[in-house]
């Protein structure tokens, strides 16, 4: 089984490197947005910048687990590739596997950018136990998202997916407090932003890397949320199976 | 024999569309089986069912004995996939590599590669292949686990003649060595050249199950053409249309057709006898009950 998730693996990473567009966005969009709105404001107060440096990863990450998924898992579904795949003697694990560890390496190369701008640019501090960890709680926080990308790339066209994960992902990001510390926020975005999934990642990655207190309630939420897509997620491929004419 | 899969009963639906009605079919072990019909007869279906893609809306495929939806049941099957969803960014190679991965019993990549002519491109990415090279890469795709029974679907689809035979000798050697091919096919030529036994399927049903020869009779059928007001009850006919004052008549004896339409005394003019093409043909049988089968 490792070998085969290994070797669906392979091919998705092999095509994200020979059409590397996909990877230069997902790691420069955060590394822009830093420069232009965490750097400036935010650039000498230690606290303040390593918050916002973890919320700034973490926001390319979604991009990438998000946005990118849906589309690609909603793009391949059109393609003839994807019944063939099925006719493979394998079920879903080895695909849907890989394409989650591939998309968290992805993930991991979008990180580099945003963690050296801070390095240079901000007081952000933190220590390498911390750095790991944060890291780790990254990927694994990343993991609800993409199945909300699997999700709305399995049940959607590729059009209908680009819209969709987009809307849904500037509101996430916002109300989560990724762009905007939580204690900016009006007052009604404070009291919806604990049962948005994105403000557990957040909370989480702050709490590990800057030392803060996380909040109990985005938490649970979080873990909630995440249950939901993956169930929803894995009706979702089960519904595709043998929807398409041929 | 063994019987390596089989459709009992099998119904197919999609929608309002019914694909397959109640068929039967059983594929034994070292047969090489030819599927003939019309775009649209239910061909995919049958074979997507058999591969595990799809499941009967009644009815029972067995693959092995086993469900075609068990994956681990599917490593005795090969099957190709169309050409035009090959990953363009992938080399020849890694195709190969990734489909065997599947497989506990691989063919060697070098000399599967050379069986289908494609061993000088094993690093040439998949967008830079020829249309005739991406046909034969796929269709080289169904061997990579060597299994024991391979779905063709299609497989020499816009192959020029050199490479269409190549492909063939491909297959025959295949089937030399025991393994047994369920093909599809547009050409009669292609199923004469491969297969022993022909299966025909239009609108959803088996029409024929026999020998090459049972079955180029049924589709023997001719094309008379010609310009009449009215005609009498013809013998052998099996289909017609008017256009513009002149009758098309599709019949699998034309030469008796003839004699009885001159004996009737119906005047007429402008008599023409062509070759159906095979669509047309199975388009004529198709529309009326099937003789036997």
């Amino acid at each position: 089984m490792a070998e085969l998730i290994a070797a669906h693996a392979r091919l998705f990473l092999l095509e994200q490197l020979r059409v590397p567009v996909g990877l230069l966005a997902s790691a420069l969009f955060p590394a822009i947005s830093f420069v232009a709105f965490v750097v400036p404001f935010a650039g000498d107060d230690p606290r303040a910048a390593t918050m916002a440096a973890a919320s700034m990863i973490f926001f390319g990450a979604m991009a990438g687990a998000l946005i990118n998924l849906s589309i690609t898992v909603a793009q391949d579904r059109e393609q003839p590739w994807n019944p063939y795949l099925r006719t493979l003697p394998a079920g879903p694990l080895p695909r849907f596997s890989g394409r989650i560890l591939a998309t968290l390496a992805g993930t991991l190369v979008s990180v580099v950018p945003v963690l050296l701008l801070a390095m240079l640019l901000t007081e952000a501090t933190t220590t390498l136990p911390r750095l790991l960890l944060g890291l780790g709680a990254l990927l694994a926080g990343v993991v609800p998202f993409m199945l909300m990308g699997l999700l709305i790339g399995l049940v959607m066209a590729a059009k209908a997916a680009i819209a969709v994960s987009q809307v849904l992902f500037f509101p996430m990001a916002i109300v989560g407090g990724l762009l905007l510390p939580p204690r900016m926020l009006p007052g009604f975005v404070e009291v919806v932003s604990p049962y948005v999934p994105t403000r557990g990642v957040a909370e989480l990655l702050w709490a590990i890397t800057a030392g803060t207190t996380p909040d109990a309630v985005a938490l649970v939420s979080l873990a909630g949320w995440t249950v939901v897509v993956a169930v929803a997620a894995a009706w979702a491929y089960r519904r595709d199976e043998g929807r398409r004419f041929s | 024999m063994t019987i390596l899969t089989r459709a009992i009963e099998v119904s197919r639906r999609y929608g309002d569309v019914l694909a397959l009605d109640r068929v039967s079919l059983d594929i034994r072990a070292g047969e090489l089986v030819g599927l003939l019909g019309p775009n649209g007869a239910g061909k995919s279906t049958l074979i997507n069912l058999f591969a595990g893609l799809r499941r009967p809306t009644s009815g029972v495929v067995e693959l092995f004995g086993g469900s075609p939806q068990d994956p681990a049941v599917r490593r005795g099957i090969g099957v190709t996939p169309q050409e035009t969803g090959l990953p363009e960014a992938l080399r020849v190679g890694e195709i190969v590599d990734f489909v065997s991965a599947h497989f506990p019993d691989r063919a060697d990549k070098g000399e599967l590669l050379a069986r289908f002519g494609l061993d000088d491109l094993v690093r040439r990415q998949v967008g830079g292949l020829s249309g005739g090279q991406r046909r034969r890469l796929a269709v080289a795709l169904a061997f990579a686990g060597k299994p024991q029974l391979v779905f063709l679907d299609e497989p020499t689809t816009g192959l020029d003649v050199e490479a269409r035979r190549s492909l063939w000798e491909g297959v025959r050697s295949f089937h030399r060595d025991g393994g047994t091919v369920l093909l599809t096919s547009h050409y009669l030529e292609e199923i004469e050249a491969l297969a022993e036994r022909v299966v025909v399927v239009g609108s959803g049903r088996v029409l024929a199950d026999g020998t090459v020869r049972d079955v180029r009779d049924v589709v023997g059928v001719r094309r008379v053409s010609l310009v009449a007001p009215d005609l009498p009850e013809l013998p052998g006919v099996v289909g017609s249309e008017r256009v513009d004052g002149r009758v098309d008549l599709l019949t699998t004896d034309p030469d008796r057709l003839v004699v009885e339409l001159v004996r009737s005394g119906t005047p007429f003019s402008g008599l023409e006898i062509r070759p159906t093409t095979l669509e047309e043909a199975f388009l004529a049988l198709t529309s009326k009950e099937p003789s036997h089968g």
